[in-house]
């Protein structure tokens, strides 16, 4: 079983995310041991990327911070804060970009160095299942989860699509773009219903959830919730000083759940 | 996974979200394309309304000037809303209307697309929003109010650039947000599949003429079809019917601004690396790990960091030539086809004449060309003047 897999054993998970570099790789490695410790089950740390078509603005923003921060931020430079900050945490980490740093980089290297510090699965917004081909049997090949994300619309597709995912199954929750929604309209339990039918992979439903309420009501249905835009949006408010208020609040989301 | 694909290029890099749409989508246009009443509504309507064919032009004042090739111009220039982005526009925007939807979105960089759009929009009864860098909003003034003459909603994208590859990413998003009484209108021979492919085929009336036309005036081929290239549709266009004769040699014009040895171009070919951004697998101008070149041209329209994957695979199997061309050429052209035939084209398509005016001198008598003049060039008088130090305001 993957590590990602036990995130799951018995519990509900949260899954926190932030963007690597926002305000500096420094503070994000701060932020991940404090989601830690506040009992986040699984960490997404996003790769920044000039162009993230699949934000909204509050992750578009940090993602413009932390490019253009002080010293920079690259592919290598997060890779190296992931190593430093494995040595201190056992919480899964996945990483979610656009394929293109990917492609750049190269799958092999790519996937050989995710595995080499420590990372257990990637997030890719833009590479739907058809285009999975070669990134998938190389991140197999380095045991890196390639996450599969099912949305609204999917609807006769998401037989396909769970039927052979792995890690944890990412479901959007709304149309859009991430951020922070105050409703959300998808019948998320139907859903929810349609993937069981096909897959014991473990499902997380992320997009729009902030609040402990949310966060309880779709981890009765679901297997745990995402969320992003809403500690992003601390980090923004708070930048280098934002360790205790993402603490807190990533607790009071832990216990809700 | 080998849906749409130019030889490594193309695909379908979207959201999840999207990918149901999309597979509609290219549905409906296999179907529309063969179906008999949208072929002949849409004839009707590029006849009637576009004012097709446009005119293969012989310029004899520019052909004795430059005492070279026999010079010909594809006059996409004087179709309706000035450009060759309708012919695209009404054929997208017919069938959206024929899908069932009620609105449509575009990007658009100089503008001319978003006209487009928004007027086909307007024919046809159908909302329009159209999304704009707010760099180009400012460039092209005339235009955003040209738009809203014509019903349309334009955002001015603040994200990013502030250009048109951020004006992309916004129709991206706000198609993932509603989807189903929507259509993107994509501009150009770019995007995920379908795009490219539909694009591509109703831009190829311009070659489809053109070859007709030639082959009337001149008993024979063209030695060279050449146009200017930013995502690459009126070039598409232009190059397409001609691909399968060998003997024609076709040129992509792309924008260098102020020269491929600084940081300021839209080089893509000449500059860019392999990559996989806005749905396609092509060329774009970026760094070491991925992350989009923020490009530069005096051209709204060619400021953009990547090139469709028909046109990369095209370079790839050396079947056409790419070459670079400054804001200084451009704009020089842009004068002397103004003095010398009479025609202000678009800074878009000086591109072109530019590199034309660099050849035509270098080939012999017998020999053809035909160079597509994509728009006219009204809107860019005033950056023209400003380029030039003299202080016009529109």
């Amino acid at each position: 079983m993957s590590k990602i897999r036990e995130a799951f054993e018995n519990k509900k998970a949260f899954v926190g995310f932030l963007t690597a570099g926002d305000p500096s790789l420094e503070k994000t490695e701060e932020y991940i041991m404090e989601m830690e410790r506040a009992g986040a089950s699984i960490i997404e740390i996003g790769i920044p990327f000039s162009d993230p078509i699949a934000e909204g603005p509050v992750i578009q923003d940090a993602n413009v911070r932390a490019l253009s921060a002080l010293g920079g931020c690259n592919t290598d430079m997060v890779f190296a804060m992931v190593e430093r900050v494995r040595a201190k945490v056992s919480v899964p980490l996945v990483f979610l970009t656009y394929l293109n740093p990917v492609f750049r980089y190269g799958y092999e290297a790519f996937c050989k160095r995710c595995k080499e510090v420590g990372i257990d699965g990637l997030i890719i917004p833009d590479m739907p299942y058809e285009e999975r081909g070669e990134l998938e049997s190389v991140a197999e090949a380095y045991g890196v989860d390639l996450i599969t994300l099912i949305a609204p619309t999917s609807r006769e597709r998401i037989q396909m699509l769970a039927k052979n995912a792995k890690g944890y199954i990412y479901l959007v929750s709304s149309m859009g773009v991430t951020g922070v929604r105050s409703e959300i309209t998808t019948d998320i339990a139907e859903m929810v219903e349609q993937i069981r039918a096909v897959s014991d992979t473990p499902i997380a439903v992320g997009f729009g959830i902030s609040t402990p309420e949310q966060a309880r009501m779709y981890s009765e249905t679901a297997d745990g919730v995402i969320v992003g835009s809403a500690i992003v949006k601390l980090i923004a408010a708070h930048g280098m000083d934002a360790g205790k208020p993402v603490y807190e609040y990533v607790k009071s989301m832990v216990d809700a759940i | 996974m080998e849906k749409g694909r130019y030889g490594k290029h193309g695909g379908q890099y979207i959201p999840e979200t999207l990918m149901n749409e999309i597979i509609k989508l290219e549905e409906a246009y296999e179907f529309y394309k063969k179906d008999p009443e949208f072929n002949a509504e849409l004839d009707k309507l590029l006849a009637e309304y576009a004012g097709r064919p446009s005119l293969l032009y012989y310029a004899e004042k520019m052909t004795k000037d430059l005492g070279g090739a026999k010079i010909y111009f594809k006059r996409e220039d004087l179709n309706h809303t000035g450009s060759h982005k309708i012919n695209n526009v009404l054929g997208q925007v017919l069938m959206a209307k024929k899908m069932g939807k009620t609105r449509v979105i575009a990007e658009t960089g100089a503008g001319q697309h978003g006209v487009a759009t928004a007027t086909a929009a307007a024919l046809l009864g159908l909302e329009c929003e159209i999304f704009m860098g707010k760099e180009d909003t400012i460039r092209q003034a005339l235009n955003v109010y040209r738009m809203e003459l014509l019903g349309a909603k334009v955002h001015a994208v603040e994200s990013g650039t502030m250009t048109l590859k951020d004006a992309v990413n916004e129709c991206m998003r706000e198609w993932t947000k509603r989807v189903d009484d929507t259509h993107y209108v994509l501009g150009s021979v770019m995007g995920p599949h379908p795009f490219p492919m539909i694009v591509r085929d109703f831009q190829s009336v311009i070659s489809r003429e053109a070859r007709a036309q030639i082959l009337e005036k001149e008993g024979k081929l063209p030695d060279v079809v050449m146009a200017c290239v930013g995502g690459g549709s009126n070039a598409m266009g232009m190059f397409y019917e001609f691909i399968p004769d060998e003997s024609v040699q076709l040129i992509g014009c792309e924008a260098a601004g102020l020269g491929i040895d600084t940081e300021k171009h839209a080089a893509t070919i000449a500059k860019g690396t392999e990559g996989i951004f806005h749905g396609m697998q092509s060329y774009f101008c970026q760094d070491k790990y991925g992350q989009i070149a923020p490009v530069y041209s005096i051209s709204a329209g060619l400021d953009y960091p990547g090139i469709g994957p028909e046109h990369a695979n095209l370079h790839d199997t050396g079947r056409a030539q790419y070459v670079p061309v400054t804001d200084e050429e451009a704009v020089q052209a842009f004068e002397y086809i103004a003095k010398t035939e009479g025609i202000i084209a678009a800074i878009e398509s000086s591109h072109a004449v530019a590199h034309l005016m660099k050849i035509a001198p270098t080939m012999n008598k017998n020999q053809i060309v035909i160079c597509c003049l994509s728009g006219r060039g009204d809107k860019d008088v005033a950056a023209i003047a400003r380029y030039r130090g003299v202080n016009l305001y529109e």
